[in-house]
C-alpha cells in the first residue's frame, strides 16, 4: 500500500481535478487549488472513505492546506 | 393478511405559476447566480403567494393523482398527506384536504418525515392496504418552503421551493407490478442539523431553551447534512437492492430527493449510478422537501423516462434526520 501522502495527494487530484504538480504541501485548497466549500466537504469524505475514520467538522475546518491534512492524516493513521 | 404487491396506480403534482429566478435573488440578498448554480445546480424555484395554502395545494395534486388514476375522490379510503409546512397545526392537513377533496368515507391524518415523508406516507398506505384496512390510498406531499424560510440568511433562502406531488396506492394487477422493497431509518440524535426554530407564540411546548433564536425559521448545519445526505442515501440504496435481490445494473431510473445536484451527483457517484440513469429537476423547483420525489416521479413518467415495467428506486433524506428508499417495478 502506498504512503499516506501519495494516498491524500492522489485523491486530492481527484476530487478536486488538479495538476498533481499543484498539488504542494502548501497548496491551499480554496486559494490555490479552487475549491469551493462543497468540495472541501467532498474532500473530507473522500478522506474518510480511503482511511476508514471519522472527521469531525471542526478538524476539517482547520485542514486548509494539503501539508494540513497530510499531517492530520498521518497522525489519525499513527494513533 | 394477503400477501401481493402495491403499486402507485397513478401520480398528480401541483406548483406554484410564479417562478424566482437566481437573478430575482440577485437582488433580495447578498448573493449570485453563480454562487447558487455552483453550490446547489438550482437556477429557479417556484413560489406560492400569500393567498396559496398548503391544503390547497395538495388538494390540487391529490385530485389530480386521483383523476389519474381513473378514480373519484369518493373511492379513496385513507388519505396520508406529508408536510413540513402545514397552515395549521390542528386539525391534520390530512383532514383539511379530504373535506376540499369530499372524500368522506376516508381516514387522514398526517407524518412528519421531513423530506422523507412521502416514502414513510406510502409505506403506511401500502401496509394499510395488506393488511386490508384500506383498498386505495391517496399519499400527498404538499410543501409551501417559501412560508417558513428566512428571507434574509442567504445560506437557506436560496435552497427552497413549493410544490406538491401526490400518488395513489392500491393492489398491484400481478405481474411482479408495484412496490417490492423499502428501507426506513431515522437518528434524532441529529436533529440539530436541520430543524425549524419554535416560535415564541408557537402552541407547541418545546423543551429547546438553549435555542437563542425562536423565529420559526428554518436553520441548516450545511456541511455536515450533505455528508449525513449522501452516506445515508447510499445506505438505502444498498439496502433496498439487496433486500429486492436487484442488481445496480438493472435500475431503468434513480429518482433521489432533489435537495442539490452536488449530493445528487455525490449519491450517484457512491451508489455506482451513471447521471444518465437518474431523474434532475432540482435546478427548475430547489428542494421542495418531501414534495421533491412525487413531483419528479410524475415528471419523469409525462417525459416517457418511466414505464410500465421500468425499475425505479427512490431515496431520500431529511431533517430528523430521517432517510428512506424504495424500489418499484412500474
Amino acid at each position: 500500500m502506498a504512503d499516506i501522502e501519495s494516498r491524500v495527494r492522489d485523491i486530492i487530484v481527484t476530487e478536486l481535478g488538479v495538476e498533481p504538480s499543484k498539488v504542494t504541501p502548501e497548496a491551499s485548497f480554496v486559494e490555490d487549488l479552487g475549491a469551493d466549500s462543497l468540495d472541501t466537504v467532498e474532500l473530507v469524505m473522500a478522506f474518510e472513505e480511503e482511511f476508514g475514520i471519522e472527521i469531525p467538522d471542526e478538524d476539517a475546518e482547520k485542514m486548509e492546506t494539503v501539508g494540513d491534512a497530510i499531517k492530520y492524516l498521518t497522525e489519525k493513521e499513527g494513533a | 393478511m394477503r400477501g401481493g404487491l402495491i403499486e402507485l396506480a397513478s401520480t398528480g403534482m401541483w406548483v406554484p405559476e410564479k417562478v424566482l429566478t437566481n437573478a430575482d435573488l440577485e437582488r433580495m440578498v447578498d448573493t449570485t447566480d453563480e454562487w447558487i448554480t455552483e453550490r446547489t445546480g438550482i437556477k429557479e424555484r417556484r413560489i406560492a403567494g400569500d393567498d396559496m395554502t398548503a391544503v390547497e395545494m395538495g388538494y390540487r395534486a391529490g385530485k389530480a393523482a386521483v383523476a389519474d388514476a381513473g378514480l373519484e375522490p369518493a373511492d379513496v379510503d385513507a388519505i396520508i398527506v406529508s408536510t413540513a409546512t402545514p397552515d395549521r397545526l390542528l386539525p391534520a392537513t390530512a383532514c383539511d384536504i379530504q373535506a376540499r377533496l369530499e372524500a368522506r368515507d376516508a381516514v387522514a391524518f398526517d407524518v412528519w418525515g421531513a423530506c422523507s415523508g412521502w416514502l414513510y406516507a406510502i409505506n403506511i398506505g401500502s401496509g394499510l392496504i395488506l393488511s386490508e384496512q384500506a383498498e386505495t390510498v391517496l399519499c400527498v406531499a404538499t410543501e409551501k418552503m417559501s412560508a417558513i424560510v428566512d428571507w434574509t440568511d442567504r445560506a437557506t433562502c436560496v435552497l427552497f421551493g413549493d410544490a406538491a406531488g401526490a400518488t395513489v396506492l392500491r393492489r398491484s394487477g400481478g405481474n411482479g407490478h408495484g412496490i417490492l422493497s423499502t428501507y426506513m431509518r431515522s437518528d434524532g440524535t441529529l436533529a440539530e442539523l436541520l430543524y425549524r426554530s419554535p416560535l415564541d407564540s408557537g402552541s407547541v411546548p418545546v423543551d429547546v431553551a438553549e435555542l437563542a433564536v425562536r423565529d420559526g425559521y428554518l436553520r441548516m448545519a450545511g456541511r455536515e447534512v450533505f455528508k449525513n445526505a449522501v452516506r445515508s442515501m447510499c445506505e438505502a440504496v444498498d439496502a433496498v437492492l439487496e433486500k429486492a435481490g436487484v442488481t445496480k445494473d438493472e435500475i431503468d431510473l434513480l429518482v433521489p430527493h432533489q435537495a442539490n445536484i452536488r449530493i445528487i451527483e455525490a449519491t450517484a457517484r457512491y451508489a455506482g449510478l451513471s447521471m444518465d440513469r437518474v431523474w434532475v429537476n432540482v435546478d427548475r423547483y430547489g428542494n421542495t422537501s418531501s414534495a421533491t420525489i412525487p413531483v419528479a416521479l410524475h415528471e419523469a413518467r409525462e417525459a416517457g423516462r418511466i414505464e410500465e415495467g421500468s425499475l425505479v428506486l427512490m431515496v431520500t433524506f431529511g431533517a430528523g434526520l430521517t432517510w428512506a428508499g424504495m424500489l418499484i417495478r412500474w
